[in-house]
């Protein structure tokens, strides 16, 4: 990649925060060091990403207001965990997570329980119970 | 004393941006204390360019691909081969882990520590997953706040000390456990030719003569073929998700597939130099090109992800031209394994 082809797809995927180191060859074929504000394909696949994250987002919730599922569900979602990574945070089994995530059982958990939920999705146990 | 001491490891550490977090903490830290290696010559010491496909190594359901050695083994590598010595460390808990490191920034030393991303705020929040091998520099502590250089931003920044333990407690695979790691001791001088052929050697054997089909210039054939598959496989919906996550480790930020093929042609550009071995210069430039081989495919690839089109015959030309990066680096590796160093 010659230094003029570093490509400058902004797309403000950085927010302006920074901008990417490369190495690219100067005209004399040398490597220099370039900054890039961004890559187009990079963008996309990126963009994708969220999507799909926000699209499960928007399915647990609509599921949790719907009586089907817990908000844990709903918040694992949100915070882009999946079931392994939020039993850890919480110190407990797969199954048992699994099991919280049913609204009958989630209701009847202590307040100790929810305070780690709480705690490993950043919200308040108000938050946590109360999904708009 | 110890005031003393912080201020000037104040001063005297010069941050710089680099392409990626692990060369770039060593490249950084080592500077530190006067040993000036580049981050492409700490990567290509460490061989770190490398390319795995572990399809059963799921990431939030999606196959894992990866464009350089496992986390740790660059660093490992350097310091063994240049004679540096590490400390290094683990905790069980966090109070533990963060009185440790203070214990360590009093003394003035940066401090390298393994992170998860997605707990450290100075990062554009579309960046911030759950991405547990990043590695950055604390290097004083300003009241409650870190003074941190992560290689990979333009500056040197700040955290406060509970996002700090967060991201250094981080759960998940693989848990970082507060880890840090510091030098303690450092030659002033160090012959790099020893470890730059030991580099190349180790590089080329990774590349080609791994015996499991999901490593080296292999892996890249055994990705290729269940690329061509992924839409009748999987459906279209996940298939375009899969291969989006193909272009992402390619080219995320601290990752970069071509940018590891760029960094290793600098790498062995510098070691052309050093070693006197013009070869070196020529592979270089080869690997540039295929450099270009490999972006041109995750334009590609980024195309048909955009169009989320239900077109086999895409995802079969992608396949071809993974193929194509594959046989150029096949022979690249071998050529590279056969001058004499």
């Amino acid at each position: 990649m010659k230094k003029e082809e570093v490509p400058q797809d902004g797309d403000n995927m950085h927010e302006g925060t920074f901008k990417q180191l490369f190495y690219a060859t100067d005209n004399a074929g040398q490597y220099v060091p370039v900054t890039s504000v961004g890559w187009e394909p990079e963008n996309v696949a990126m963009k994708q990403a969220w999507e799909e994250i926000n699209e499960r987002v928007e399915k647990a919730r609509a599921q949790v207001v719907a009586g089907e599922v817990s908000p844990v569900v709903y918040y694992m979602e949100k915070t882009i965990m999946d079931l392994p990574l939020l039993a850890s945070y919480v110190g407990k089994f797969q199954w048992q997570v699994k099991r919280h995530m049913k609204p009958a059982v989630f209701n009847k958990l202590s307040d100790n329980m929810l305070r780690k939920y709480a705690a490993a999705f950043k919200v308040s146990v108000q938050e946590l119970k109360n999904i708009k | 004393m110890d005031e003393v001491l912080e201020v000037m490891s104040d001063i005297q550490f010069s941050h710089e941006q680099t392409a990626h977090c692990e060369s770039g903490v060593i490249s950084n830290i080592f500077r530190h204390y006067g040993l000036h290696i580049s981050e492409p010559m700490a990567f290509g010491i460490g061989a770190g360019i490398f390319f795995g496909h572990l399809p059963f190594v799921k990431v939030n359901g999606v196959p894992g691909t990866t464009y350089r050695v496992v986390p740790g083994a660059i660093f490992k590598r350097v310091c063994k081969r240049l004679g540096v010595k590490i400390e290094s460390q683990t905790f069980s808990s966090p109070e533990k882990g963060m009185e440790a490191l203070d214990r360590v920034l009093e003394t003035g030393k940066p401090v390298g520590l393994l992170s998860s991303v997605y707990y450290l705020p100075y990062f554009p929040p579309a960046y911030r997953f759950h991405f547990n091998a990043h590695n950055l520099v604390a290097f004083g502590k300003d009241g409650d706040n870190y003074r941190i250089s992560d290689p990979i931003m333009e500056t040197v920044t700040q955290i406060d000390a509970k996002s700090l333990a967060e991201a250094r407690f981080a759960k998940g695979f693989p848990a970082p456990k507060g880890k840090m790691y510091y030098p303690v001791e450092v030659p002033k001088k160090v012959s790099l030719e020893q470890p730059i052929r030991e580099g190349i050697k180790q590089a080329c054997s990774d590349m080609l003569h791994i015996p499991l089909p999901f490593f080296g210039v292999k892996g890249m054939r055994f990705l290729a073929k269940r690329l061509k598959h992924y839409p009748e496989k999987v459906g279209d919906r996940k298939a375009v998700l899969y291969l989006g996550n193909i272009i992402r480790m390619q080219e995320e930020i601290g990752t970069g597939g071509a940018g590891f093929r760029f960094m290793y042609a600098a790498f062995l550009q510098e070691a052309a130099g050093i070693l006197k071995r013009d070869e070196l210069s020529e592979i270089s430039a080869e690997l540039t090109r295929i450099g270009d081989t490999w972006r041109n495919f995750a334009f590609n690839a980024g195309r048909v992800c955009k169009s989320r089109s239900v077109n086999n015959v895409s995802y079969a030309e992608l396949s071809e031209m993974l193929m194509q990066c594959a046989a150029e680096e096949e022979v690249l590796f071998r050529k590279l394994s056969k001058v004499k160093l």
